[in-house]
This record gives C-alpha cells, structure tokens and sequence, in this order.
C-alpha cells in the first residue's frame, strides 16, 4: 500500500512530535537490557495477578479454556490535552444523540417519520426488542456504559484526523485493562510520572458505581448493585470480578438470581436479598430464558417482566443493540443533526450499505481496496480486509454479499494511525486504535482516555485481543509543568528501645 | 454474602488444607521409608496412606497391586486424575478462588494463583523428584502462607468466616483419618501396651509415633506437654482431645463451633446443634475411655458426623434449595 501514514509519535523519520519528545528522550536513554527485563516483569506480574481472558473454543487437555494474557505493549500512547477535549466533547455530543435514538426507537419513532431512517431498518434489525417499546427506562438512558472505537487517519494535509469506527453499546469490555495497563506502568516505571502530567484514570470504578445507583428505583434508600457475568469460563471473566471488587459489589451468575413477588432477588447465605441494580455482562438473548433463549441459564428466568415493571434496573438496557448494529452506525451523524440540532464533532469512517443498489455495485467492484463488515459481526470476526485478503477469500466474501446485502457495509480501508512498540526485531510501528468508555447517568461523563489496542503484527490492521492484538497505556498529557512534589510528614515512627 | 460466593470460600480452603495434610503425611512417609525397615513394614505405611484417603481402588485401577514409593508419590502429587493429589487440590483451590476473586484479597487471590502457577513449575522441572521433602516443605509453606495472608488483610467479615469454616472442618477430617490409620497399622486398637516389649519392637514404636507427631507439626509440642517418653494413649490424647493443640479434633471442632456462630442467623439451627454436640463429647471425653470402647470405631463414627456436618453446612448456607 502507498497510501500516507500517520504515526503518533514521528512527525517524520528526524523528528518527534511535540507531545512525545520527553517520552523519546527518555526512552532514548534505556539500555535495551532494562526494557527487555521490564517486560518479562510485566509478564510475569500480570500472571500472577491473573489478568488473563479465555479464547472461545480453545480447549486445553482438562477440557477447560485456556486462560492467555493480552500483550501489554512498553511505549504508552500519547495523546495531548487539547486534541482530548475535543474528542470528549464528540463523544458526550455523539452518545447524548445515541440514547435519545434508543428512546425514540422504542416510544415514538419520530426518526422514522422524518424520514431519516426506514422504518424496516429499526423493526427487522435482530437486536430490535419489541418487549421494550413504550417501556420508560430510568433518566431515559440505555447505554449507559459505552465503548466508542476511534481511529485515527491521515487526512489530505497528511494530519492525523479521529474517526468513530463503532459505537459499543450494548455489553463493551476491555475498560480493567485500560486500569490495568496504567497500573502496570506507574509500577515499572514510576520516573515517567513525575516528569510527565499524565491524567489520572483510577476513578473509573467510583465513576461507574454512580452511574449504577443513578439507576435505581425510586423508592430505594440504599440500593443494592451487582455485577451478572455469564461465568468464570467467560473470556472477560476477570474483568466483570476487578469490577465488581473495585466496586465493592456483589459479583452474581445467573443462578444466583430469582425473580419472587416481581422484585429480582439473590440466593444468600442469609436468605434472599433484593436485588435493584443489574450492570449485566451478559447479552440480551441470554438474559430471562422466559423472555429470550428458552435453554439459557446465564440469566434469571422472569427477569424481564420485573424490568419492565420498573422494579429492578438492568445496565445497559435491555434493546440497546439495535443503536451499535453496523446497519445503523452509517445514520449517527444524522441522529446527533435530529436530536440535538448540532454539528457532529466526531466524524463517521465513510460508509458504503451494501442494502442500497449504488453501494451495493461499489462494493462488490472495489472489494479487493475494501473493508467488509457483517453487520452483526464483532470481535474482528466475519470480516473482510481486502488489502489482506486472497482472491479466494475475497469470493467466498462476494458470494455472501450478493445472497444478503442489508447484512454488510463497506468501508475503504483506512490507514489506522501507527504508534512505535516493541516487537521481537526491536521498536517498530504498529497499527492501534482508541476506546474510551462514556458513562451515561445523571450525566455524560468519562476518565480521560481509554484502551489503546495495537495490531502486533506488522502491517495487519485488527486489533481485537481474540485475533492476537495488544494493549498500550493511553496517556492524555496535560499541559504544563511536573507535578509538585510530595514533601514527607513530620512525626517519626517510634522504634525499639534498646538496653534500657 | 451470595450462597455460591460462599461455597467457593468454603471449598477454597478446604482443598488448600487437604493438600497441605496430603503433603505431610507424604513427607513423614517418605522420611520414614528413608529409615532401615523390613519391605512388609515399608507397604503397610504406603499402603495405610492410600487407604487414609480412601483411594486404594482408584491407585490399583491404574498402577495395579505394586505399592511402591515411586508410583504412590506420583498418584498422590502429580495425578490429576485422582482428586485428592496435590496438584488436583492446588487446582481446585485456584479454580474456586478464581471464581470469587473479587470476595477475595488480592494479596488472597495472587497467592493462590502464584502456588498453581508454581506447582507446574515444580512437577515440570523435576524438582519434585530431585527432593521430595523440599516439595512437601513448598506445600506447607504455601498453605501457610495463604492462611497468613487470610487472617492479615481479609476483613471479617462472612467471607472470613466461611474460609475459616472450611479449613477446619477439612482439617478435623484429615486428623482423624492419621489417628485412624497410624493407630491401626499396629492390628490393635491399643497398640504398644499390648505387644512383647521387645527392644525391636520398642525402637518401631518410637520410630512410627515420633512419625505421626512430626507429621502434625507435635513432636515437640508433645515433649513440652508431656515431658515424658511418647507412649501411644497420650499421642493419640494430644490429637484428639486438647484444646490447645491446633491440629486436633476438639480444636478443629472449636474452630468450627466459633465461625459457624459467626456466620449464622439461626442460632437453634440443626447445623449448630450437630456441631455443638460433636464438640461437647471431644471436649468431656477422656482418653482411656475412647480407647476401652475403640479407638477405630470411635474414629469412624466421628469421620460420618464431620461428613454429615458438612452437608448440612452445605444444606444450610452454601446451596440453599429452597427459595
């Protein structure tokens, strides 16, 4: 490929750019020895601590998953204070529009009679839940936790310039590795801090804790928050337990929850307990066997009918995935001019639907200069790179296209911004991307960055963890001088007296 | 505290005591056969090992009737087929700890996971066999490590109490099954008063008694107790019946007794009361009337009553049937 490339830190091969410059200086001065040791450190430490996911369908000899770690990559992201703040206010702008869609969607649909978006598009989508239409959710919020993926390109002046590549709304992950990941820096590399105003991400947890008691019923004087994973063999296990530890809330599977009275109860040592707020990590289709998949056990059967009484409040909201489908990320931009009557800060990657006939014949002319995505595919999985692809791939891709056009879009392949990390030949670049996750309650809010993810093998553009990609620390760097220093205390410690 | 959250505590502890207790009756049985003895006398003590556990069938089944140090070690330590060997209970007590990580310290949780991440080290690398004892030494020292680190940064809360709970009811069984089968390796209930006195049989006895006190840690507790020559009725007085001893019956059934009181809401429960009554007959027993009764059967019958107190431990707080 000869289309431009954007790196973060090298403007060009002499020169570094102006927020990366005391990094690169410092990191000038390593001896390769010492990073090499950090990192079998990093290893070893997140080994230990067992941040760990499991790869779906990788059986060990015991028949139970492999527990793998996701690489954690030494050279941190860097993105300067002011490029942040716009970007934040794209993203409060862009996930305010997100959640007045969802309520729309399921009260009065006043998109569709605008004409913006066809009516067949929300009613046929899969993650569309008529179960929830004229349901009034708490704060009329949906999503409450979202993961937004941003990319960065080079534009026509060969700048960097943000894109959303996807909006997560439903069930995003990955914000324990985003803490994690800085965790792990300021303990092998605690120097770094002092010289660098790194804003602080460990208020993630209370930020999120608010979100979820901004939730509850009413009536509740002190409500109670749980976290509902599908498991310990689930691949982001270890995420749903750092969360519900940090917290401090009760960590429940499906099993442990019973509906009785039409209030949502947990099964504990002392008898049943009322249960107001669920942050579920499980998928709707899993959620109440009585409502959705009859042979599920990841959730609580009668579930569905106690949210929709008001009576318990399920984060996010049940329905959400019909506003993060691939079919309906094309109309985000129009949303945020619909709801909001503004301009959208973030820009949209152009995006070809393969459900209109135009689009349809680009597609399928350009396939091979293209990205093609299922639209209901995640994970990097059901996807087409076509830079990357074979011609046989390529056709296999074709054929599916033709037999169900509204199940694609296209978009052209980017050239995803690259950020130096250490590979096995030494320092080299590497594709990434950016999630920051938005926390939607009484109000908009976020910690400054997110999960930086990085496509460890050279040239491939898929980040995802389950298709071998890394995480970076993502620093937003303020502007302005060290921090001051801390001066130590006064009192002394007492110590034995000896031969008294 | 969750019902499953609880169970989880509950078996976290009881599999890292198990593996514990496992490791010492290896260890004393891997000394002991370092020691001049008749090849007869060196089987019954593997084979007594293996009947403890009750895993005589499943070690045949697969290493046939050749009870030998090396095949007995391996079933024991590295099988996981077998759910008793150290490696499938550092396993589970991960696997258990895993699955309420977030209940759990980290210092709590990484200690687990380090011992497993350890172990397959060690199984791996032949450290095992190059030192058996050092082994038997590592899994001690982890279980007391991750008690340790229990008591030092977990809050007490029912959480505590439910890993307490655990490790003293696995504890209280694993006692019970040594005395058990030490005692009667010796064809008798009251071994030692009975036999010739002859001076062989005297240095096996002090031998195989020293063996059972060192493998809970008693051999010198006994001599600070005592102050006397170790003779059998008092051996078996030290590990069932003093309060003080921490590896005993009646101390494993006080610690029981006081994190069950802890952690229940109802204190006329059929759980207390099975508790209670088992504690109050250790704590008014004497010696010399268990052993003119029989010190197996009373072993026995012992061994049911733990296994039915932890059903109903189970019953009432860990898998609640009833909603």
């Amino acid at each position: 490929m000869s289309q431009p490339m954007f790196d973060e830190m090298n403007a060009s091969a002499s020169s570094v750019r102006g927020h990366y410059e005391n990094y690169q200086r410092w990191l000038a001065r390593q001896p390769a020895h010492v990073m090499q040791n950090r990192r079998a450190e990093a290893e070893m430490i997140f080994r230990r601590v067992g941040i760990t996911f499991a790869v779906y369908g990788d059986k060990d000899e015991a028949g139970a998953g492999t527990e793998r770690l996701i690489p954690f990559d030494l050279i941190p992201r860097i993105i300067p204070a002011h490029e942040w703040a716009r970007m934040e206010r794209g993203l409060v702008q862009r996930v305010t529009a997100l959640n007045r869609f969802l309520h729309d969607v399921y009260h009065d649909q006043e998109i569709v009679k605008a004409g913006i978006i066809e009516a067949g598009q929300i009613l046929h989508n899969e993650q569309f839940r008529p179960e929830m239409v004229g349901v009034n959710v708490p704060g009329n919020v949906y999503s409450h936790i979202s993961g937004i993926d941003i990319v960065r390109a080079p534009d026509a002046k060969g700048e960097g310039e943000y894109y959303v590549l996807e909006d997560n709304l439903s069930v995003p992950s990955g914000v324990s590795y985003m803490l994690e990941d800085r965790k792990m820096m300021m303990r092998l590399f605690p120097e770094l801090f002092s010289d660098h105003r790194v804003a602080p991400v460990a208020h993630y947890p209370d930020m999120l804790l608010e979100t979820l008691l901004a939730m509850a019923p009413a009536a509740t004087a002190e409500p109670t928050v749980v976290v509902l994973t599908p498991g310990m063999y689930n691949s982001a296990y270890f995420e749903h337990a750092f969360l519900a530890q940090q917290m401090g809330v009760e960590l429940v599977e499906g099993k442990d929850l019973f509906v009785k009275d039409n209030f949502v109860h947990m099964r504990t040592t002392r008898g049943p307990k009322r249960v107001d707020v669920i942050y579920r990590r499980v998928d709707d289709d899993y959620l109440d066997p009585l409502a959705f998949k009859p042979n599920s056990t990841l959730g609580c059967a009668g579930l569905l009918g106690v949210y929709r009484a008001g009576n318990v409040a399920v984060c996010n909201a049940i329905g959400t995935g019909v506003a993060d489908d691939k079919s309906i990320y094309p109309y985000v931009p129009k949303m945020i001019e619909f709801y909001l009557g503004e301009q959208p800060i973030l820009q949209n990657v152009p995006t070809y639907m393969c459900r209109n006939p135009d689009d349809l014949a680009y597609t399928l002319a350009n396939l091979k200069d293209l990205v093609v995505k299922e639209c209901h595919g995640a994970g990097g999985y059901g996807m087409l790179v076509g830079p990357a692809s074979t011609q046989a791939e390529i056709e296999d891709f074709r054929r599916a296209i033709v037999a169900n056009p509204s199940g694609y879009i296209a978009q052209p392949t980017l050239s995803l911004s690259t950020c130096p990390t250490y590979v096995e030949s030494g320092v080299a670049p590497r594709h990434i991307d950016l999630r920051p996750f938005v926390l939607s309650g009484k109000e908009v809010q976020m910690v400054p960055g997110g999960l930086t993810r990085v496509a460890l093998k050279d040239g491939s553009l898929v980040v995802n963890s389950s298709q071998g990609g890394g995480t970076k620390d993502t620093w937003i760097l303020e502007d302005g001088v060290s921090p001051p220093a801390v001066t130590p205390g006064q009192s002394q410690q007492q110590t034995q007296t000896t031969g008294a | 505290m969750l019902s499953r959250t609880a169970d989880h505590l509950f078996w976290m502890s009881r599999y890292t005591e198990r593996a514990e207790n496992t490791a010492r009756l290896l260890d004393v049985n891997y000394q002991t056969s370092l020691l001049p003895q008749s090849t007869a006398d060196a089987q019954a003590g593997w084979r007594g090992l293996l009947s403890i556990s009750e895993l005589m069938p499943a070690y045949t089944a697969r290493y046939g009737d050749d009870i030998n140090p090396r095949s007995v070690m391996d079933f024991m330590v590295r099988d996981e087929r077998n759910p008793s060997s150290t490696i499938s209970c550092l396993k589970n007590a991960r696997e258990n700890a895993r699955a309420v990580r977030g209940t759990l310290t980290t210092e709590v949780w990484e200690t687990a996971n380090q011992t497993w991440l350890e172990i397959i080290r060690l199984l791996n690398n032949g450290d095992f066999e190059r030192d058996p004892s050092q082994f038997f030494e590592w899994v001690k020292f982890r279980s007391h490590l991750s008690r340790g680190v229990t008591a030092g940064t977990m809050l007490q809360d029912e959480a505590f109490h439910f890993l307490r709970l655990g490790t003293f009811l696995e504890r209280a069984d694993n006692t019970a099954r040594l005395v058990d089968v030490k005692f009667h390796a010796l064809q008798s209930d009251f071994p030692g008063a009975a036999a010739g006195e002859d001076a062989e049989t005297q240095t096996y006895d002090f031998y195989h008694w020293s063996a059972i006190l060192r493998s809970v840690s008693a051999f010198e507790i006994y001599r600070k107790v005592y102050r006397d020559v170790i003779r059998p009725e008092r051996v078996a007085e030290l590990l069932m019946l003093r309060a003080d001893m921490p590896r005993s019956l009646l101390a494993c059934l006080n610690g029981v007794m006081g994190n069950l009181a802890m952690v229940t809401s109802d204190p006329a429960s059929e759980t207390q009361r099975r508790a209670g009554k088992l504690r109050g007959e250790l704590q008014f027993a004497r010696i010399d009337e268990i052993l003119e009764a029989g010190l197996h059967a009373f072993l026995i019958q012992f061994l049911d009553r733990v296994n039915e107190l932890g059903a109903h431990i189970s019953r009432e707080f860990l898998v609640p049937s009833t909603r």
